[in-house]
């Protein structure tokens, strides 16, 4: 029983719950650095590690954390590790966290961590907040790099920087641009909901 | 000159929503109706501008005299949750009619990554303390701007016939595509405007 809905809390953040689309949290980034398929992965990665820790943590302190301040201390919590990850890029990745600029340390208020600690973590053990952080991570990576594929294969050309169709591809410019990433994700969530719905039906 | 420059490139040209995409979730959240998009949207302004005057200050002030500057994410996010705090209780305890009309979304800004991205962008690109208010103001009333121009779009989507699958956020995103290519017409306007001088 208990290894089965551990199993459920991981794999919910992968469809049933998918950030951003079905948990319509964390847009900003979605919009923002889908330019190119490494940034949507760098930025999936950086979450990933932030929302894991930021559950462990917060999940072990659950029972020391007064009521009346818990947003403050998740937001602590949450903080310490985008800095860890801010730190971390700087150091070894440093074109990537040139390319993500002022997103990194907007982690912070992407609601999705703080929305995680508030809604799951602070409530349920270790073991399962980790799971809950896994899932919706590799959820939201996984959105942001279909997200991010779409509008580089179409605004540039390319996949992962490799180029796709040689040389007389005519770049459909608009994708790589701010309301491209506003339609691009409009529609994504639109064929979600309309998959969504034929699969309940 | 400059300042007119600075001016129409935070409000129009730079849009923090449609160009710079910051503070998405409360643009899909609370754009369904015109009253309370535009009391957000003065909370938004008064916050923002607030913030980024005393997150530069801490900036220049504490952060670099102590040489702590990798400790600005924690700090500014501190920093702003309080002030948004100090603001609700002040508002309550002193001018309640405007507590009426913004209070219940001042805790929702706090995790409004306009807030934060506005004080971070303020000492990215280097403003001096005058222009840091005024960027933010600027860029404060830009999100206002949008945000009422949405809800004004999204009250008619309720008579409108829209597919069952696109409802809800999927419309007001595809709307906010095609509002962020009318804003992206005033690009050039600005360089326009600073080769006049």
């Amino acid at each position: 029983m208990a290894a089965m809905s551990l199993r459920q809390e991981f794999v919910k953040g992968l469809w049933k719950e998918i950030p951003p689309f079905r948990l319509v949290l964390g847009l900003c980034p979605a919009l923002a650095i889908t330019k190119t398929v490494d940034n949507g992965i760098g930025m999936g990665a950086a979450v990933i590690f932030v929302l894991v820790c930021s559950n462990i943590l917060i999940s072990a302190l659950r029972n020391l954390i007064p009521k009346e301040v818990r947003i403050a201390c998740f937001i602590c919590v949450v903080a310490t590790f985008v800095i860890i990850v801010e730190l971390t890029m700087q150091a070894f990745f440093y074109s990537l966290y040139q390319k993500l600029g002022i997103f990194i340390p907007l982690i912070v208020v992407n609601c999705i961590p703080l929305g995680r600690a508030e809604a799951f973590a602070s409530k349920y053990g270790v073991v399962y907040s980790a799971a809950d952080g896994l899932g919706m991570g590799i959820g939201y990576a996984m959105s942001l790099t279909v997200l991010s594929a779409v509008r580089e294969i179409l605004g540039y050309g390319t996949f992962a920087g490799i180029s796709l169709f040689g040389s007389d591809f005519e770049p459909f410019t608009f994708m790589v641009e701010a309301p491209g990433a506003f339609v691009c994700l409009g529609l994504l969530l639109g064929i979600m909901n309309a998959v969504g719905r034929r699969a309940k039906a | 000159m400059a300042m007119l420059i600075l001016i129409i490139n935070a409000v129009l040209v730079q849009n923090i929503l449609l160009a710079q995409y910051l503070g998405n979730c409360p643009f899909c959240g609370v754009s369904k109706k015109l009253d309370t998009a535009s009391s957000m949207g003065f909370a938004v302004v008064f916050v923002i501008t607030l913030a980024s005057a005393i997150t530069w200050c801490v900036q220049y002030y504490i952060l670099e005299k102590l040489g702590m500057t990798y400790l600005q994410t924690m700090v500014f996010i501190l920093v702003i949750a309080g002030l948004v705090q100090f603001v609700e209780l002040f508002l309550k305890k002193l001018v309640p009619p405007m507590y009426r009309a913004m209070g219940i979304y001042l805790p929702l800004i706090t995790t409004n990554c306009a807030v934060l991205g506005v004080a971070i962008l303020v000492i990215k690109k280097q403003f001096t303390f005058m222009e840091s208010v005024v960027f933010a103001f600027c860029s404060a009333a830009g999100f206002m701007l949008a945000l009422v121009l949405m809800a004004g779009l999204r009250q008619r989507f309720e008579i409108s016939p829209i597919p069952k699958a696109l409802q809800g956020t999927a419309i007001t995103l595809l709307t906010a595509g095609l509002m962020a290519l009318a804003f992206f017409g005033f690009v050039g306007v600005d360089s326009a405007l600073a080769a006049l001088k």
